[in-house]
């Protein structure tokens, strides 16, 4: 069942001197539950822009989004919020916790958009979610306390307490060691996996995009499907995608 | 229902956890706005208080409006009978059914004190005269209509005298006496208080109780003025109705002058008190406006750090309407706390004794610190926190957020 797909998507932004500049260039995407996708590209190829899309988190210039077979388009604006936090899990590379507050507070912080058992129940769901993750005894750790791999799995544990059907990865292992980051990736796998949502990992590390099952390379804009092969050639030789 | 209850309740531990988190820039923008609002509710408040000082001090010394004083003199220079001038005034009196009238005159009288024989000023006048000029006693009771008729005549003496006196307690009826060409001991019933420059001995004695106790001769001499106190709507249509019934009953060749006395009928009051609301005004806008520039530029400093709260917060299914929501209730239940606070610390410094000397100096009784000067400053706090709010809010909710989580 098609979870998100992108029909001939666009997006341009304005230039200073009026001309547009065509970021995304009729990309076409599907995603399925239970898919795990990575998107590879270099800085400047458009990925942060093809992440707010996906996000919901901006609308195309020209083609069609469907989320769950609807169309975006037609969500009012508190719609596609709402959407969002409950259908998406976003991971970023700079993990983003929140200071000030401990890891059991940022892994409630999606929870205060919920609403009903989510949402009066979210420090029981918030501290399982951490125990899942082998964090149990880091609860009332502030982030600054917490090394690199810790912060990320709080991050993981954030992103999945709403139980959403689409994971969304931005460089997930980018501020990690190469160990860290397989461990996280190999946790993130498991964890998508066990609850049947889809995974899109955005990265231009090879050796990330190497642990999805269907891979993708946005170049100039434009999105391109990849062969297994090709990405593993790619590992093996320590080259980019 | 429950997304709204979710939402509200949401909402409000979200602007509590921020305000626990980010103590400092809290603080910060609490001592911004409470010393704005501090600033603001203590001149209000002293302006007011000013304000109503100067109307009561007013009425104490030309009475409450509207107040209506009548002469009477001849062209010849020839006195007026005293007797006829009473007898025409208690006659319009009754006519017009004016409720409060007394007569207002002055005598000196020489009072044995402890250290000798002093000479005091007094004052001569009707039961209701205490009533129309506002008179504040520190002790006792102003005279009743039982006083005119005591063989000994009550006195109401000033502090300053009372001390003189040795401070004797009313309880025990202390008796003071006053030399002239007779001899009469008086009766102290109460003590009007007296402001730190007020160090002369005075004393109000009854009209009647001194025309009994003193000699024809100095009764004849003696020429009150005579005051009424009339509704201030009527007093225009009442004093030339007053000025033709007086001088017909008094002849010819007298001439009655009615004016009004008190302190409304005189324009330059109003012009002074409208300068002074104007430069009290003036003052507490510039002050908030002051304490607000403080707290927009905290919030448009601290606005940048928060961009990216924002961002994460939006990526977490955060509505347009919640952030919004919560940037601005953070803001003005920071400064609706500030603005109470700044309100506690006006009413110290306002009523501290130090300012009260000094604003409501030769004023007996300072007015209360008043209500409106108070709410004003909550109001200006959290109207200074809507509008303080109001621009990281709308940042807020302009925030493309995976922009500002890459921030």
């Amino acid at each position: 069942m098609s979870l998100l797909r992108l029909e001939k998507v666009t997006r341009s932004v304005e230039l200073p001197d009026e001309s547009p500049l065509e970021i995304l260039k009729g990309i076409d995407l599907e995603v399925s539950v239970g898919d795990h996708v990575s998107i590879v590209g270099r800085s400047g190829s458009g990925k942060s822009t093809l992440l707010n899309l996906l996000g919901l988190l901006d609308s195309p210039t020209s083609g069609e989004i469907y989320f769950d077979d609807e169309l975006v388009s037609g969500f009012r604006s508190g719609v596609r919020d709402r959407k969002r936090g409950s259908d998406i899990g976003f991971i970023f590379q700079q993990f983003n916790l929140l200071g000030g507050r401990t890891a059991l507070e940022n892994a409630m912080l999606p929870l205060f958009y919920a609403s009903g058992r989510e949402f009066w129940n979210r420090r029981k769901i918030a501290t399982r979610m951490l125990e899942r993750i082998g964090l149990g005894e880091r609860l009332d750790y502030m982030p600054e306390r917490l090394s690199g791999g810790e912060q990320q799995r709080v991050a993981i544990a954030r992103s999945l307490v709403r139980g959403p059907r689409l994971i969304l990865a931005d460089e997930p292992t980018g501020a990690l060691d190469i160990e860290t980051g397989a461990d996280i990736m190999a946790l993130l796998d498991e964890v998508a996996e066990a609850s049947g949502a889809a995974l899109i990992t955005i990265t231009h590390d090879a050796n990330i995009a190497a642990l999805a099952r269907t891979h993708y390379r946005l170049d100039k804009g434009v999105l391109a499907p990849v062969t297994a092969q090709a990405v593993h050639a790619a590992v093996a030789a320590e080259v980019p995608l | 229902m429950s997304r709204i209850l979710t939402g509200l309740w949401g909402a409000i531990l979200e602007a509590w956890s921020e305000l626990r988190i980010h103590k400092t820039r809290v603080l910060l923008s609490l001592i911004g706005v409470a010393v704005a609002v501090a600033a603001l509710t203590a001149v209000v408040a002293l302006g007011q208080i000013a304000y109503q000082a100067q109307v009561e001090s007013a009425e104490r010394s030309s009475g409450r409006p509207a107040m209506v004083a009548i002469y009477a003199y001849t062209e010849s220079g020839e006195p007026v009978s005293g007797e006829a001038m009473e007898t025409a005034f208690d006659t319009a009196v009754e006519r017009y059914a004016v409720e409060y009238s007394s007569r207002n005159g002055y005598f000196d009288g020489r009072v044995q004190f402890p250290t000798g024989v002093e000479q005091v000023g007094g004052q001569l006048v009707d039961v209701d005269f205490g009533t129309m000029h506002r008179v504040e006693l520190a002790q006792g009771e102003w005279f009743t209509d039982r006083d005119e008729n005591r063989l000994a005549p009550a006195v109401i003496v000033n502090e300053a005298m009372w001390e003189k006196l040795g401070s004797p307690a009313l309880a025990t009826h202390p008796t003071v006496k006053v030399l002239g060409d007779t001899e009469t001991t008086a009766v102290i019933v109460a003590i009007t208080p007296s402001s730190q420059f007020d160090t002369y001995p005075q004393m109000i004695m009854l009209y009647s109780a001194w025309q009994r106790a003193t000699t024809p001769a100095l009764v004849a001499s003696q020429q009150p003025s005579y005051e009424m106190w009339v509704p201030p709507e009527m007093s225009e249509e009442l004093l030339p109705l007053l000025k033709r019934d007086m001088a017909g009953a008094l002849g010819s060749d007298v001439i009655v002058d009615a004016t009004r006395q008190d302190y409304l009928a005189w324009e330059g009051f109003e012009q002074s008190m409208q300068i002074l609301q104007l430069l009290i005004g003036g003052g507490s806008v510039l002050v908030l406006v002051l304490g607000a520039l403080g707290l927009v530029n905290i919030s448009l400093v601290t606005v940048r750090q928060r961009i990216r709260e924002i961002g994460i917060r939006r990526s977490f299914g955060a509505t347009a309407g919640r952030v919004f929501f919560a940037v601005m209730m953070e803001s003005i239940v920071a400064t609706a706390v500030a603005g109470v606070v700044g309100v506690i610390v006006a009413v110290l410094i306002v009523k501290s004794p130090l300012v009260q000397d000094a604003v409501s100096q030769g004023v007996v009784d300072a007015p209360p610190f008043p209500a409106e000067a108070a709410i004003i400053g909550i109001l200006a706090a959290v109207g200074v926190g809507a509008l303080a709010g109001l621009l990281p809010a709308l940042v807020a909710v302009r925030v493309k957020v995976i922009d500002a989580i890459r921030y």
